[in-house]
């Protein structure tokens, strides 16, 4: 116990130290994770124990982390991703593997190490790649998603590498049973068929379970209320799905990934990111640590030379493949460099992989640690490329005036009106605004969508809105209005937040999900809000009405009159928001008093009853009696 | 709704109730200044009428109770083919009802006063047996004098702004002065005192 505590001293203590001032200093927080790794592993101050374990505890959270991408993916995004994943990610595996491959055998390695050495360091490191993006910003566009291919494919590829590499053995192989995590496989005896039937049936009960299970048994949980038993099922899940892939043999990330992806449309993908997300940050973090404690400095000090050779020979050959592969599949200059850079370190699976090698007989114990020691440095290095990649991406811009960078000048003039989101939404009420004669500026974070806007002559600038220096650049301070369109609950309301505090003039209008959104938005700062479906609901309504033979004019008042009612019980209960009991008994009650009043409005409208609109039945009497009156004189 | 700014309307029927419709009122000087100038004065509840119901669905409680509450029904628009702006009378169409304002039970409107104010483009010799519209106003506006008489209401000589569009800022300005020369005429006398009227 006090060994922990020294342990969990020592880890938190160096992560608290030395990130921050990485961070500060522009080198971004692996970096400082990395050399905090460094000063407190064995070869330093040599503050921490054993790593092996360690090390297995701090890959979950690469599997976190992979289940949180999950969560963002929709299975539909997957498979417009498809070039992205098979196509450039297929041929970077297969090329790098190739290509390192054959540099190792120029090195005088025979084919078939060289051939193994060149697969291992064909793999990137998830974990490094995604948190450097993610600090630069550069996630969810176009590299991103490039880099986010290459991964997602990479994953993937370790399964029939695990296949593969014993075959490439030279010498005797030694004991099978510990080949780290992903040879661990329990059904390893099985035969061929069966292990095929295993890892079906693995992949069936997460998809299944996913689809089926999770929900009822979250729904159940959820209304018990409590919030740690709600994050403990939720890691609970993760460790479950990883658990299960492990022992089939497939990798724990992928499959938690694949779990992810499933409850991506589930209503609590919120909450369960919002749960884990500080697990994934820890862990990842603790990653981090033990890669850099890992760096065997004596063998660096040993051989320098050899070892700076080799980080350098392998950072450069895959930039070089990357960067043609990107080139190949389309990608702009500055992109293909942005995904080379990113992606040119050794990854996590590398030391998974080399131990199995050597326990395969693939590779020798002397090169595997001198791999190791490379690739861990390469992951250190990656910060410093990603700077690098700043640097040429900078001199680029200088170089050539008339790149718009994503972010760069607004300079249409000064804008009416900033609108941020511009889908289905924000669109038309965008066309209804400049069509008549308001100018806008448009923020949207969907890549895709600016593109397509863009050969439509419209532009739109590419941007996170909830960015506060984004808003002010887009004009926000000169600006008469913002409008928030876009499709993220949590989003509208942390930019209507942002926007009210720091433009306390601007009007602000947002498009609400529902009746409780607008509230929180109002609740905000939003001057109006504007359920999104409700207009169109109601329109909707009205044309069924009409269908049902109803003549228009009725349809459409029928419409009005609910409208009228709705928006008035909302206004009514405004106030009472915030206060659950008392809104839920009043929106009851409203509801009824709503319910009564159209009634009576709609009754009006009904053929054969009286005192309705444009006089009916009362009118209609008074006229036959006076007739009866008129015909009796 | 838009008829809050009533200030300080009692409880007790009082004031001018000023139905205003206009579907382009950014567009017409005449009314926007007639309207600023009768809005101001203290008893007046304004209505704004296109602002209120863009979608032509008048809400009959609200409209039939601010009618209850006052003493005069004062209603300015242009003149429009000879007759309201159509807002307006859709506004009298379905809150003017059989059974609230006229026929049987319908008394509600019986005692008040109903005052016209109208815009014309054309010119007040226009407006003439000799002239190019062949009637003059008062003989236009017979179906809002009987609209008054069968509610049992005072008809009010109306007030009439004709060539409303070419009269130059001096001229809409004295307009302005008279017309809440008219609608103060037209507020119940001072009634610090209570009742002292009828």
């Amino acid at each position: 116990m006090e060994n922990f505590l020294t342990q969990t001293l020592v880890y938190l203590g160096a992560a608290v130290v030395s990130v921050p001032i990485a961070k500060r200093l522009g080198l971004g927080s692996v970096l400082g994770y990395l050399i905090a790794g460094v000063v407190i592993g064995p070869y330093a101050l040599s503050l921490v124990g054993a790593q092996a374990d360690l090390m297995k505890f701090a890959e979950f959270g690469v599997v976190i982390l992979l289940f949180l991408i999950g969560l963002e993916v929709r299975p539909s995004m997957l498979w417009d991703m498809r070039k992205a994943i098979f196509g450039f990610g297929g041929t970077q595996v297969v090329g790098t593997s190739l290509a390192i491959a054959a540099a190792s055998m120029l090195l005088g390695l025979p084919w078939q190490t060289a051939l193994a050495v060149g697969m291992v360091l064909a793999m990137s490191s998830t974990a490094i790649v995604l948190q450097t993006l993610d600090e630069k910003g550069l996630r969810q566009g176009p590299v991103g998603r490039a880099a986010f291919g290459i991964l997602l494919l990479q994953d993937l590829a370790v399964i029939p590498m695990f296949a593969l590499l014993p075959l490439l053995a030279t010498v005797a192989p030694q004991t099978h049973g510990d080949a780290g995590g992903h040879g661990a496989s329990l059904i390893a005896h099985l035969p061929a068929w069966a292990q095929g039937l295993s890892v079906f049936a693995a992949v069936a009960a997460v998809v299944g379970g996913g689809r089926y299970l999770v929900r009822p048994v979250f729904r159940f949980i959820a209304k018990a209320r409590l919030r740690e038993i709600f994050t403990a099922s939720a890691l609970l899940i993760v460790v479950a799905v990883a658990s299960l892939m492990q022992i089939v043999g497939l990798s724990p990330a992928l499959g938690a990934f694949l779990a992810g992806v499933v409850l991506a449309e589930s209503e609590f993908r919120r909450e369960l990111e919002t749960d884990i997300e500080p697990f994934r940050g820890l862990l990842l973090g603790l990653f981090f640590i033990t890669v850099g404690a890992g760096v065997d400095l004596p063998l660096i000090a040993r051989q320098p030379w050899l070892l700076a050779g080799l980080v350098l020979g392998l950072m450069v050959l895959k930039f070089l493949v990357l960067y043609g592969l990107a080139r190949l599949f389309g990608a702009p200059k500055r992109g293909a460099l942005a995904v080379a850079a990113a992606l040119a370190q050794g990854g996590e699976f590398a030391f998974v992989l080399l131990s199995f090698t050597v326990g395969a007989g693939v590779i020798g114990a002397s090169l595997a640690a001198l791999l190791t020691a490379a690739v861990a440095v390469s992951m250190a290095l990656t910060p410093v490329a990603m700077i690098l990649y700043e640097r040429v991406a900078a001199l680029m811009d200088a170089a050539i005036p008339d790149v718009v960078p994503d972010t760069g000048d607004f300079d249409e003039g000064e804008p009416d009106i900033i609108i941020a989101g511009f889908g289905r939404f924000g669109q038309i009420t965008g066309r209804l605004l400049s069509a008549n004669g308001f100018k806008s500026t448009v923020l949207d974070s969907d890549i895709e969508q600016i593109e397509l806007l863009r050969r439509f002559g419209r532009r739109v600038h590419y941007g996170d809105a909830t960015r506060l220096d984004l808003l002010r650049q887009a004009g926000a301070d000169r600006a008469r209005m913002l409008i928030v369109a876009l499709d993220d609950r949590e989003k509208t309301v942390e930019l209507v937040e942002t926007a009210r505090k720091a433009f306390p003039n601007l009007v602000i209008l947002a498009r609400a999900w529902d009746r409780r959104h607008a509230y929180d938005l109002l609740a905000n700062g939003a001057d109006a809000v504007e359920r999104e479906t409700f207009e169109s609901a109601l329109a909707l309504g009205a044309t069924a009405l009409q269908k049902l033979g109803f003549r228009a004019h009725r349809a459409h008042r029928a419409a009005a009159f609910f409208r009228r009612h709705d928006r008035r019980m909302f206004e009514e209960l405004r106030p009472m928001w915030g206060q659950e009991e008392a809104y839920i008994l009043a929106s009851r009650d409203a509801a009824q008093t709503m319910d009564r009043l159209l009634d009576a409005d709609l009754h009006r409208m009904r053929p054969g009853d009286g005192g309705g609109a444009w006089d009916t039945a009362s009118l209609d009497e008074e006229l036959r009696e006076r007739a009866q009156q008129e015909g009796a004189e | 709704m838009s008829d809050a700014n009533t200030g300080s309307v009692t409880a007790a029927t009082s004031g001018v109730l000023l139905v205003l419709a206009h579907p382009a009122l950014e567009r017409s000087r005449a009314n926007r200044t007639l309207a600023k100038a009768a809005k101001s004065l203290s008893g007046v509840t304004f209505k704004d009428l296109y602002e209120t119901y863009p979608d032509f669905v008048v809400d009959i409680e609200t409209e039939q109770a601010a009618l209850v509450a006052h003493d005069v029904v004062a209603l300015q628009f242009p003149l429009f083919w000879y007759s309201t702006p159509s807002l307006l009378k859709e506004w009298l169409d379905i809150v003017w009802l059989h059974g609230f304002a006229y026929g049987e039970g319908g008394e509600a409107l019986k005692g008040k006063k109903l005052f016209v104010a109208c815009t014309t483009g054309g010119s007040a010799k226009a407006y003439h047996a000799h002239g190019y519209n062949r009637f003059n106003m008062d003989e236009f506006l017979r179906p809002l004098e009987q609209t008054a008489h069968l509610c049992g209401m005072d008809w009010e000589t109306p007030f009439v702004v004709h060539g409303a569009s070419v009269k130059d800022d001096a001229a809409l300005k004295a307009e302005a002065e008279r017309y809440k020369a008219r609608v103060t005429s037209l507020l119940p006398a001072p009634r610090v005192s209570g009742k002292t009227e009828a």
